[in-house]
Parts: C-alpha cells; structure tokens; sequence
C-alpha cells in the first residue's frame, strides 16, 4: 500500500481519530511523524462532519425533514455537524441510530443519570419551540405575534418554576 | 475581575505535586451539558444566547456558595483579545469559546483546578484539571459539581441517549477524560508510534499540545476517550487508567536506555539546550518549547540539578505569547515578543548554576 501522501510504501495505517466517523490514513514513516506533530485539525475537538449518513436519501427529503420544536432539518445538521435541540435526537431518531453506531459502537446510554427524574419535560420542549416561533416572528417584524410569543414564554416559565419550588 | 493578578501566578495544576507527575503534566475532565429548556446554540439567537448565560451566571454563583469556594465570573464577549488568549493559554477556556461570538463567559476557581464554560459548543461545559495522575479525584470534584448544579436546574437528558449535546459525538455522558504526557525520550527514539498505534486499536485519541502557529509543542501529547455513549464513566476512567501507566513505564524504560547507552550525547543535548535558554537574545516560542522540553527531561533524570519541575513549568505558561506581553503590559509584535521571551527566560534562569557535572 502506497502513502497518501508522497506515494512511498505506507507502514503506518492510522484511524483519523478526532471527532469523526473512522476514517483510515496510510503513512509512511516520514509522512506519520510529520502528521503526528502536527494533524490537520488544530482544535481539540476537532471537526465533525456526520458525512455518509443517509447518502442514499435525495437532498429535498433531506430537507423535508425537521425537527418540529426547533426547527433545524436534517439536511442543516449534515452541514454542520450540530443539532438545534435535544428534541432532534428524537426527531431524527432513524437518521441518527446508524451514526452513533458508527462514532460510539453503541447506541443506548450506560452512565450517570440525574439525581431526580427531570420534571415536566413537555413544558421544556413547548419553551425551545416557543422561542423557536418568536425568533421567526421577530425576523418576520409581526410585533404583535412576538409580544403574544413573550408572554406565554414568560407564563410557561412561571409554571416550569413554581413546579420546581414544589419539587424540591 | 482584573485579570493582571494572574500573571505571575499558576495554578495548581501545574505545580507539579500530583502522581508520576514527571511524565504526566495534569488529568483532566470534562462534562458537556445543556438546559433543558433552551435550544442548542446553533438554534440561538442572540436574546437566547443572552438568557442561557444569564441563567448560567446565576448557576455559576449559586454554585460557589455550594462549594464554598469563591468562583470568579468572567463575561468573556466583555474580554479583549489579549486577555481571551491569556485565558486560554491558561487552559481556563478553549480556543473555541475565546474565537466565538456573543454572550459567553467562564467561572473559574482561585486555584484555577475548576473551571465552567459558558455558551462554547454545549451551553455549558464543566471543567476540573489536576496535577499529574489523578483522575479519581478528577471525577469525584466534577461529578459533584455537576449534582450540586443538577439541584437548581434541568440538563437536558434522555433514558436512552443519556445527556444530550449539540454534537453527537459527545452524546450520552457528555465526558471527555484526558491525561497530558511528557514523553521527550519516546519522541526522540520514534517509539512514540507504536504509543498512537497501540492507542488507536482501544479507540483513545491523541492530540499533540500546541502553541503559537500550527507547531507541535514540547513533546506534549494528550490522551483522551473518543467514545462517551453506551460506556459508564468509571469504564472511561479505567480505559485511561489502564493504559497510561503503561506508556509511563515505557517512557521511563527509555530514558533509563538513554542515560545508560547514550549518557554522553543525552547530557550534551540537554545542557546545549539549558545553555541557549539562559543566554538567546531572541527566541521563538517554538525553540523555547522545544528546548524546554530537553531541560525538564534533564531536570527529571538528573543531568540538571539546580532547577525545580515546577519553574519549569512555570516557563512553559509564562513564554507564552499573551502571557508575555501581560508580563511586560505592553502589546509587542511576533519579532519584539521573541526579544521579550529571551530576556525573560535569561533573567529567570539568571543564577542558575548550569548543568551537573556527574
Ligand atoms: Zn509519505
Ligand atoms: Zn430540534
């Protein structure tokens, strides 16, 4: 096997390992002690691109498809790597199962939970969609929709803390 | 907070008191976290940016009342450049949270072992950083920090997927376990790579330290877990712990070849090294680092007997750039840095005998 890089014979096969899909580099010895001073991406996390998620799916269903509390499709997440809320690990559940397969092994959380059972996550949800809604009527300029959107945000608030007060 | 105080300071886990502390430089982990009630930052706009940290300020110094232990608070949008890579360099922020937009900011202990970041990647991300090898500790104070933050707010969570990030590869324990190494000796035999190949296979990331520009700097290498779904945290933990002291050892094995076979041109590297640091009238950041690495070498393996890990330690943070011009309050350009850089190494090597003469 050649070297990507300069084409001599590769001895050094490297899973690139940051943040991404495995993805295999083949190195020579030279190449591989350059790369390992100095890989490509700088930042700690890296750069994280879901690529070959759905590859087989045409890009308007891509398109189609979104988060209905946030608003993010599918199509935006391939783009950039992130979701919009916790609501599109949900909302993309199919989508996503075959790529945490692929970075994790596993797909079923194994770990800390939290100490009590978190309260009214409906209302959680109607938030992020609430603020998702005023966002969009505020870049719409409707003012009066966006004042409507404020205050049921500011009721719906008031109610998630009074439950909180009650809970603990 | 003014930031200046700083300066001549470091903190603590850089003090080098921790286990096997002479190859492992600090442990560290850290937790990404989101609340429940807000969209993800991609999803954010600026008024939500502005409420999340709001809220998270507030955590922040509900938090330290919990810990009894002050937090300082800073709103990094407020920061100026400078003192944003001066707290990177610092490692109390990332390059990513300093490189942002919008309302963000840090909580950060005294002995900077703590530190909680606010509007990065996730909404929050919780930080504790320690000297040498100690993990254990590592997890104990940040899992209590997390359930102390845990009584005033909802993160975001799910049975099946855990806590829920903004990226998926961070999804479930939202943990990132991580051990910074010194490993000179298994860089300059090339061992180094059967480290990363070996590491690969149990699927740990390495990443080397770097400093100005795109250089490797000082012989660093941080390993860290990729995977954070489907494993608990102390199956993480373990992975690293079962591995580390390993390349400990190996490293150590190395450099004992070293001193027996190859004593002599050991020491020579080592006191031309110490030799251009105490008398280079100018000197980049990556000779420094370069050459800093070989004199902590020296230090831990005796060829160099009257310098302390700790003030080697100390030159690693104080020669960087932010730090420097901080140092010399001035802003200076890359050529007056590198004058600055070697005056301030002369001057603090300045009544250092020199190397033994064993
Ligand atoms: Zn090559
Ligand atoms: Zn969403």
């Amino acid at each position: 096997m050649k070297c990507y890089r300069c084409s001599k014979h590769a001895t050094l096969h490297i899973t690139e390992i940051i943040k991404s899909v495995p993805h295999e580099l083949h190195l020579c010895e030279d190449c591989a002690q350059q790369y390992l001073k100095n890989p490509d991406s700088q930042s700690e996390e890296g750069a994280f691109k879901p690529s070959g998620t759905s590859g087989d799916k045409p890009l308007d269903e891509l398109d189609k498809l979104l988060c209905p509390t946030c608003g993010m499709s599918f199509r935006e997440f391939r783009n950039q790597g992130r979701l919009g809320c916790a609501h599109c690990y949900l909302a993309f559940q199919e989508e996503l199962y075959p790529l945490l397969e692929n970075i994790h092994g596993e797909t079923r959380h194994c770990g800390k939970t939290p100490k009590r059972a978190p309260i009214a996550s409906q209302k959680q949800t109607d938030l992020i969609r609430l603020r998702n809604e005023l966002k969009q009527a505020v870049a719409a300029e409707s003012y009066e929709q966006a004042a409507r959107l404020r205050d049921q945000i500011q009721t719906v608030e008031a109610e998630l803390q009074a439950e909180a007060s009650q809970a603990t | 907070m003014d930031l200046d105080h700083l300066v001549n300071t470091i903190g603590e886990w850089l003090r080098g008191s921790g286990p096997e502390s002479d190859i492992v430089m600090s442990s560290r982990i850290r937790l990404a976290r989101n609340l429940a009630q807000f969209p993800f930052l991609s999803r954010a706009d600026d008024a939500t940016r502005g409420e999340i940290a709001t809220v998270l300020k507030k955590g922040v110094t509900q938090l330290s009342k919990g810990l009894g232990a002050p937090l300082n608070y800073l709103n990094v949008d407020d920061l100026e450049g400078l003192d944003r890579q001066f707290l990177v360099e610092r490692q109390l922020i990332s390059r990513e949270l300093s490189d942002s937009h919008g309302s963000r900011g840090v909580g950060f202990s005294d002995q900077e072992r703590v530190s909680l970041m606010v509007n990065e990647e996730d909404h929050l991300r919780i930080q504790v950083l320690r000297s040498g090898f100690d993990l254990d500790s590592c997890w104990e104070e940040i899992s209590h920090i997390d359930d102390l933050l845990q009584e005033q707010m909802n993160f975001a969570f799910n049975e099946e997927w855990g806590y829920l990030t903004a990226c998926p590869t961070n999804v479930g324990t939202g943990i990132r376990v991580s051990v910074m190494l010194h490993l000179p000796a298994l860089v300059l035999t090339k061992e180094i790579q059967k480290v990363f190949q070996a590491l690969q296979k149990i699927s740990l990331a390495v990443r080397g330290l770097y400093g100005e520009g795109s250089q490797a700097m000082g012989d660093f290498y941080q390993i860290s877990n990729q995977v954070t779904l489907g494993k608990s945290e102390d199956q993480l933990l373990k992975n690293l712990k079962d591995v580390v002291p390993n390349i400990i050892a190996y490293e150590r094995k190395v450099r004992n070849a070293m001193i027996k076979e190859n004593r002599r041109s050991l020491h020579d590297q080592v006191s031309r090294a110490y030799g251009i640091l105490k008398t280079a009238q100018t000197i980049s950041s990556e000779e420094t680092m370069h050459l800093l690495s070989s004199v902590r070498m020296g230090v831990n393996v005796g060829l160099i007997d009257d310098l302390q890990i700790p003030a080697v330690n100390e030159l690693f943070l104080q020669t960087q750039p932010a730090h420097l011009q901080k140092l010399r309050k001035a802003t200076l350009e890359s050529a007056e840095r590198n004058v600055s850089r070697a005056a301030y190494l002369r001057q603090k090597l300045a009544g250092h005998g020199g190397v033994s003469e064993n």
